[in-house]
């Protein structure tokens, strides 16, 4: 099923300001607690009737300096912290930091820990694509039944994490140069048997979701991004893919063994938010398909690379920006060394805080109600947004 | 994709005076990084992005770093006059001696930007900005004008770091709330003293007590 197949005609033009003329304007403080803003969130918002002529997000409420602590400690010592910025994906968050740090030191890495890589990092990009969509339809209205979907299958996920790892979520499980331990054979044929159930699970979804008439009457049309400003404000991820701009850094970087997989990505051509769910689900199919390869492919061999440093690692002055696509942008670490075992300086490239600038630009015109759904399909984690 | 210094070599072609250097990356990663003088930094951010065969129009990341003013000992050559007795006699005996002399290298706030293209596929270039010092003649220009997505990014080093983005649209702070003092991503930045009891204090929370009571006492004697 492609996003322009279910398209409803005459729903695709933003609406323009309409001047109520002398009209009082009315400002509303949306959040910080409030259930649509996915964690402490708040968006100044003013209106002139229903229409928002101007929006300014407010963030800092989970502030914590996550960059200070990780000058303060060691190298390894922030890969548990790492789990704390997207507690969605904190699997991919790990991979991020330890990509990073295998840049500023040359490390390789092991054929069998790529594929474990490949592997989590895939289920992590399904499980969030799942939840970010249930949530999206959540904020619809459509209460309970779609995210229950989404959660079902989520639950089946974290359990492979937690055998794998020990965490259903703080999962901790990379390491410069390799994984922290290596999978059974029991583990892969459970992670087979589950695969084997998403294509399922996606077509159920599809079903339920991409006609529905309320769903395409509530989202077609609605926070139209540009592909334009979409690259110029720096947007990753499936909502820069929405706008319709091919970029993918598993095909751009060929991070890891990405080269070696058969997958498509997806684009929309409208950029609204209905493209955008659409995006995510289609995108969750291709991760099915890497899946499928990395579990047939996957060899035997240590999952850590012997000759790799552990106790006193201290990299040689220098420094390095890795990134990788994680599950709602472009997630990089850029890192310093000054030779010590401390990083002199530890930089968290967030996703979804740069994704986040162009929030004021989709909203403006729409309803409050839409505004709602419009961050919904932004997929925003506070733990990264504020860091 | 163009080596660093071919890109530099582009730059000066095209903004005549700009005064790019190029500061080396040591480690493996090999990311050399281009250094702007901040006066023609906004021409050379406007032709990177426009240029036909660079066309890096994706900002990637914006990163503040604190580099602050170092003391430097280092062993100078001397040669001055030294009163020796030399065969029983007392003499001016000119002498080379090395003598430690300490230095102060001025610290900076550094602004590094990485550059990607969306639509060539290659990257990063790394930009690199430098303030004057740490305290006053802390001004850079902003990027935002240029990409949007420095928006935020440079509100985040503004609130952190205490870099003034001229040219940036709605600099506020952005992470800490409003009305908040110091810049907490400085390297010198000491922790407000916000004590708190604790009945088992021990370590770090032991020593943070014991300077909160002395501090205290010292407020109590200067109150008398």
């Amino acid at each position: 099923m492609s996003a322009s197949a279910t398209r409803q005609e005459g729903w695709s033009k933003a609406p323009a300001i309409v001047d109520y003329g002398e009209g009082e304007l009315l400002e509303v403080s949306m959040g910080p607690h409030h259930p649509s803003t996915h964690g402490v969130f708040r968006m100044d918002v003013t209106l002139q009737g229903e229409q928002i002529t101007k929006l300014k997000p407010v963030f800092g409420y989970l502030h914590r300096n996550h960059e200070k602590l990780g000058e303060g400690q060691s190298y390894l010592a922030s890969m548990p912290y790492t789990d704390r910025l997207d507690y969605i994906c904190s699997l991919t968050n790990n991979w991020a930091y330890a990509l990073a740090v295998e840049k500023l030191v040359g490390q390789e890495v092991p054929e069998r820990a790529e594929y474990l890589r490949v592997i989590v990092g895939e289920l992590t990009r399904v499980q969030n694509h799942a939840l970010s969509v249930g949530f999206l339809i959540q904020d619809m209205g459509a209460s309970g039944t779609p995210l229950m979907y989404a959660f079902k299958e989520r639950e089946k996920i974290l359990d492979l994490f937690e055998s794998l790892t020990g965490s259903r979520m703080m999962c901790n499980y990379m390491r410069f140069g390799g994984c922290r331990v290596d999978a059974t054979p029991a583990w892969l044929d459970e992670v087979r048997r589950v695969v084997a159930g998403l294509p399922k699970f996606a077509d159920e979804f599809e079903r339920l979701l991409c006609t529905n008439e309320i769903l395409m009457a509530r989202t077609q049309g609605v926070g139209v991004l540009p592909a334009e400003l979409a690259m110029s404000a720096g947007v990753t991820g499936p909502m820069l893919r929405a706008s319709g701009v091919n970029y993918d850094i598993r095909k751009v970087d060929h991070y890891g063994i990405y080269d070696r997989f058969d997958f498509k990505v997806p684009l929309g051509s409208h950029g609204d938010v209905y493209d955008r769910f659409m995006i995510r689900l289609l995108e969750l199919r291709e991760s099915i398909k890497i899946l499928e390869q990395a579990l047939r492919d996957i060899p035997d061999g240590p999952v850590m690379d012997p000759k790799a440093k552990i106790r006193n690692f201290r990299p040689k002055p220098g420094e390095a920006y890795g990134r990788i696509e994680a599950p709602k942008g472009e997630l990089g670490f850029y890192l310093i060394s000054d030779g010590s075992g401390n990083p002199y300086r530890y930089r968290v490239r967030p996703p979804s805080f740069v994704n986040l600038t162009v929030l004021e630009d989709m909203c403006l015109g729409h309803n409050v109600a839409d505004v709602v759904l419009i961050l919904g399909s932004v997929d925003i984690v506070l733990g990264e947004v504020d860091r | 994709m163009k080596t660093v210094e071919e890109i530099k070599a582009a730059i000066e072609a095209a903004v005549p005076g700009a005064g790019v250097e190029i500061v080396q990356n040591p480690g493996p990663a090999a990311q050399h990084s281009l250094l702007l003088q901040p006066e023609h930094a906004v021409d050379v951010a406007k032709f990177l992005r426009d240029d036909a065969e660079l066309a890096l129009t994706f900002l990637s990341n914006v990163t503040g770093v604190d580099w602050p003013d170092k003391e430097i000992t280092e062993k100078v050559k001397v040669t001055k006059m030294v009163t020796k007795t030399v065969d029983g006699v007392e003499q001016q005996v000119e002498e080379t001696v090395e003598e430690p002399r300490k230095r102060v290298e001025p610290g900076y706030l550094e602004v590094v930007y990485h550059l990607y293209s969306m639509t060539k596929k290659h990257g990063p270039v790394v930009l690199r900005m430098r303030t004057k010092n740490r305290t006053d003649a802390v001004e850079l220009p902003s990027m935002t004008p240029v990409w949007r997505s420095a928006e935020f990014q440079e509100r985040e080093i503004f609130d952190l770091f205490g870099v003034v983005f001229t040219g940036h649209p709605d600099l506020r702070r952005i992470l800490m709330w409003e009305g908040f003092k110091d810049h907490p991503m400085r390297r010198d930045y000491v922790e407000p003293d916000d004590y708190d009891y604790e009945p088992t204090a021990h370590d770090a929370v032991l020593a943070k007590a014991t300077a909160h009571q002395a501090r205290i006492a010292e407020q109590k004697g200067a109150g008398q």
